[in-house]
């Protein structure tokens, strides 16, 4: 089915709620005005839509296969790849210093949303590769950049991230895998990784490994773990490919979902060692992959609102051809389902939940890029603390609701959704990893209770909470029947917040385990607040702009009002369950299960 | 050799067009443009000249609203040199605009002018034939196929009876049809080097031409919505409800 980018909504989203101006306003981004963002948007909708969307059924239906340690993709990934490394989009966000286009992430953002959308599986490989490129700038040494970054950065190669073994998954404590320092400065690696994306596949000449292993003698637990530099095949100093690395891909798994992208089991050392590059200082590799891990999350919280988007146009365009059962209103004969309220509550449900998350995401997306780029270190530390906040909520809650709204498009369908051949089936199974990889919802609600509310003792979640305040009086300025509705569901939605806020501080220390079984319901009142408070502010906006575009802008005023009239007075209910489920979920002892 | 590509910003061909109220002319407002797919193609093949040496200086052409630089800068991303903004806000019919380029054409002197062969909003298909005429150039128009050397194009062309090939003396004006070529996507690099190209804006009266409409449009409505069939009982019925029904024969 034809995937069409929402060009309107990212430019609304972009524009005028994270504030493009600003940030093309910051040292260094003038060249990435409103016309050039314009511009990128819209070519790269073009190459999704035209060259990666065709092949995401393809992809489920014809998967990766793997023979004798060889990993064979999709007929037409590979092409496509090459397509897409010729675009120049793998290099959308890395510096200009290494081959990349040094876009702000602001721009970069709807880039990824439109190719995650276009095809999950395929996406993914950018996706790792940007995780690898990451490491390797934050952290590499200048040889290690200049024989890998350009490129990966190019795409001519791929990356990977290396993390998971059987027995560590989101306890990385307890990865295994050695690396042994060797006298000419590099290390031999052994180990078994797994879950490993794209970690063995057809698509380009060389993949770049980023593994986390021990070297003997580190100290245990996190603080011992070292971050290398494994490549499939070493590099000679000229650039050119020399000898395989004892890197072998043994295994790719049987999934739900993203079945065309190769889930690898990598082998390491099973012939005398895999020859290993430390990158930056040993012992120091989990520090390193948590600032890669920012955007790594960030970007699975795109998968969530992408495939939810594109779940939303599947049931959209089903809706409107489907004819069953007459009007409620009454009418001759039956009519399109699309003119029945449940399903119009379905994909309202659908819309407002993308629009919102969307918006919420980009808004972090600017923040992030204020971060970076703002000339005042003050200004920049603030930003990073509130982009930091929002990440595990971006992750958190776009992913969760990217299932039920997955479900919802296979519901719209009604029978044919269960058929896979409809396509909406496909979307509910791809969407259903997006909660457990790059950190379980449990994980990213860990972070969002320990480190980001706990730790600074809530001064960033309040200060958030202050700026919803201060949209309410914009909304109160209003004073009209849709602002007011806002205004309500929203100042109800951000006493429960602050409510649910409170108690963490109040019990984080005396009652832990009460605090963290309810961690995951505050990760998603965060969620559901802050993206209510991105569709008010979309709302009044929308108002003031209405005879501008009046079809696109009162689609977004009545969404914002579905938003609160029926999905944020979730937020009471969720504050109350943070409050009250800890104690039985301490009382029920682990053998009454 | 220089070659001068004209292209035009139309409503995207995704778009389901409707007609405004007042029946004066299809809604545009709020209506998602992009450039005609078949100029897209005429740029393409200018590209793919350059690239193969023959031509040297790509030039591409607009006119319109000051939105078409948007269509001049993708003209410049796909690989065109230069853009020339002929800026007008009043109705341009395929006359005004072959009139427009020829001033262009006598100004630039490029060895060929390629143009799609028509825009997807009115379906004229006249401008490229109207600028040859003016121009007092050889024109070959749906080239399906096109080769250039020593001063000569052979361009193939698509005929209701199959394809007829051409030879014209350069300079000349060639219009494209849909099987000369596959427009490349355009890359991020090419995106952002295409913003610092040269786009020079001129009007109609600096170029001293006229540039008001010679055909008025009266009305404006939707094809009639498809109505149930009938059955006839014979083909006398058939023939007369051809005649006086339907009034196709």
């Amino acid at each position: 089915m034809r995937y069409q980018a929402p060009l309107k909504d990212m430019l609304f989203a972009m524009q005028d709620l994270a504030g493009l101006s600003t940030v093309t306003a910051l040292p260094g981004m003038e060249d990435y005005g409103q016309d050039t963002a314009q511009a990128v948007l819209e070519e790269s909708a073009k190459f999704c839509e035209g060259v990666v969307a065709p092949l995401n059924w393809e992809g489920d239906k014809n998967p990766s296969s793997w023979k004798d340690r060889v990993v064979t993709t999709t007929p037409g990934f590979k092409e496509a790849f090459a397509q897409f490394a010729e675009g120049g989009w793998q290099g959308v966000i890395h510096p200009t210093e290494f081959g990349g286009q040094g876009l702000p992430k602001l721009v970069a953002t709807p880039c990824a949303e439109m190719l995650h959308a276009a095809s999950l599986s395929f996406a993914l490989c950018p996706m790792l590769t940007d995780g690898a490129i990451e490491a390797l700038l934050v952290a590499g040494s200048d040889e290690l950049k200049n024989k890998f970054a350009a490129k990966l950065i190019s795409g001519e190669w791929t990356g990977t991230m290396n993390l998971t073994e059987p027995q560590a998954g989101s306890d990385l404590a307890a990865v295994r895998a050695r690396a042994e320092p060797q006298a000419d400065g590099t290390y031999k690696v052994f180990g078994t990784k797994i879950f490993i994306t794209y970690g063995e596949h057809d698509m380009t000449g060389n993949i770049v490994h980023l593994v986390l292993a021990r070297v003997p003698g580190a100290p245990e637990g996190v603080k011992g773990i070292s971050l290398f530099v494994v490549p499939k095949f070493l590099v000679n100093d000229d650039g050119s490919l020399g000898a395989r690395n004892d890197a072998w891909c043994v295994s790719i798994e049987h999934k739900l979902g993203i079945k065309a992208s190769p889930t690898a089991v990598l082998q390491f050392g099973d012939n005398g060692g895999a020859v290993g590059y430390l990158v930056g200082e040993e012992n120091r590799g989990l520090e390193y992959m948590f600032i890669m891990m920012n955007a790594a999350r960030f970007a699975v919280g795109m998968q969530g609102i992408a495939v939810a988007d594109r779940a939303y146009q599947k049931a959209v365009t089903f809706a409107r051809e489907r004819v069953q059962s007459r009007d409620l209103a009454g009418s001759d004969g039956p009519v399109a389902i699309i003119h029945h309220p449940d399903v119009k509550r379905m994909l309202l449900t659908m819309r407002a939940h993308v629009e919102g998350a969307r918006a919420l995401a980009y808004v972090a997306a600017a923040i992030s890029d204020v971060a970076h780029h703002a000339a005042e270190p003050a200004e920049r530390a603030s930003n990073q603390a509130v982009y930091e906040f929002l990440v595990p909520v971006v992750k958190g809650f776009s992913t969760e609701m990217s299932i039920e709204m997955a479900s919802l498009g296979v519901q719209v369908h009604g029978g044919m959704g269960f058929i896979e051949e409809t396509g909406a089936a496909q979307h509910y199974r791809d969407a259903r990893i997006l909660t457990i990889y790059e950190g379980t919802t449990a994980i990213q609600a860990n972070d969002i209770v320990g480190r980001k509310t706990l730790r600074d003792k809530g001064v960033v979640a309040k200060a958030l909470c202050g700026r919803i305040a201060m949209t309410e009086k914009d909304l109160a300025a209003h004073n009209d029947a849709d602002c007011t509705a806002m205004r309500l569901a929203l100042s109800q939605g951000r006493a429960a917040l602050e409510e649910s806020i409170d108690f963490i501080l109040a019990n984080g220390k005396s009652d832990a385990k009460a605090v963290y079984a309810g961690a995951v319901h505050y990760l998603k009142l965060a969620g559901l607040v802050l993206c209510g408070w991105q569709m008010a502010r979309a709302m009044m906006i929308a108002q003031d702009r209405m005879a501008e575009d009046p079809a696109f802008f009162n689609a977004k005023v009545v969404t914002a009002r579905f938003y609160a009239d029926a999905v944020l007075p979730q937020a009471g209910a969720l504050a109350q369950s943070i409050r009250q489920a800890g104690a039985s979920t301490n009382r029920m002892s682990v053998d009454l299960f | 050799m220089k070659i001068l590509v004209a292209v035009k910003r139309v409503v995207d061909y995704n778009v389901k067009v409707r007609v405004k109220s007042d029946q004066t002319g299809v809604e545009t407002a709020n209506v998602k443009m992009s450039m005609n797919p078949f100029d897209e193609i005429a740029v393409e093949e200018a590209v793919l000249l350059k690239e193969k040496g023959v031509a040297t200086e790509i030039v591409a052409v607009s006119c319109g609203v000051s939105q078409c630089q948007e269509t001049l800068r993708t003209a410049m991303a796909i690989g065109a040199d230069r853009a020339i903004l002929v800026e007008c806000n009043e109705e341009l019919q395929p006359l005004a605009v072959a009139k427009l380029l020829q001033s262009l054409v006598a100004r630039e002197q490029p060895a060929m002018v390629i143009l799609g062969k028509q825009a997807i909003d009115d379906d004229c298909n006249q401008t490229g034939q109207m600028l040859a005429a003016l121009a007092r150039l050889p024109q070959v128009t749906f080239a399906s196929k096109l080769d250039v050397a020593d001063g000569m194009a052979t361009v193939a062309r698509e005929v209701d009876g199959g394809s007829e090939t051409l030879q014209v003396t350069l300079p000349a004006v060639v219009t494209v049809d849909l099987r000369l070529n596959e427009p490349r996507y355009v890359t991020l690099p090419n995106i952002m080097k295409a913003k610092k190209k040269p786009l020079e804006t001129l009007t109609p009266a600096a170029l001293g031409v006229d540039v008001a409409p010679r055909l008025k449009t009266l009305k404006v409505s939707e094809p009639p919505v498809r109505s149930a069939g009938i059955k006839v009982p014979d083909v006398a019925t058939l023939v007369a409800k051809l005649r006086t029904e339907a009034k196709v024969i």
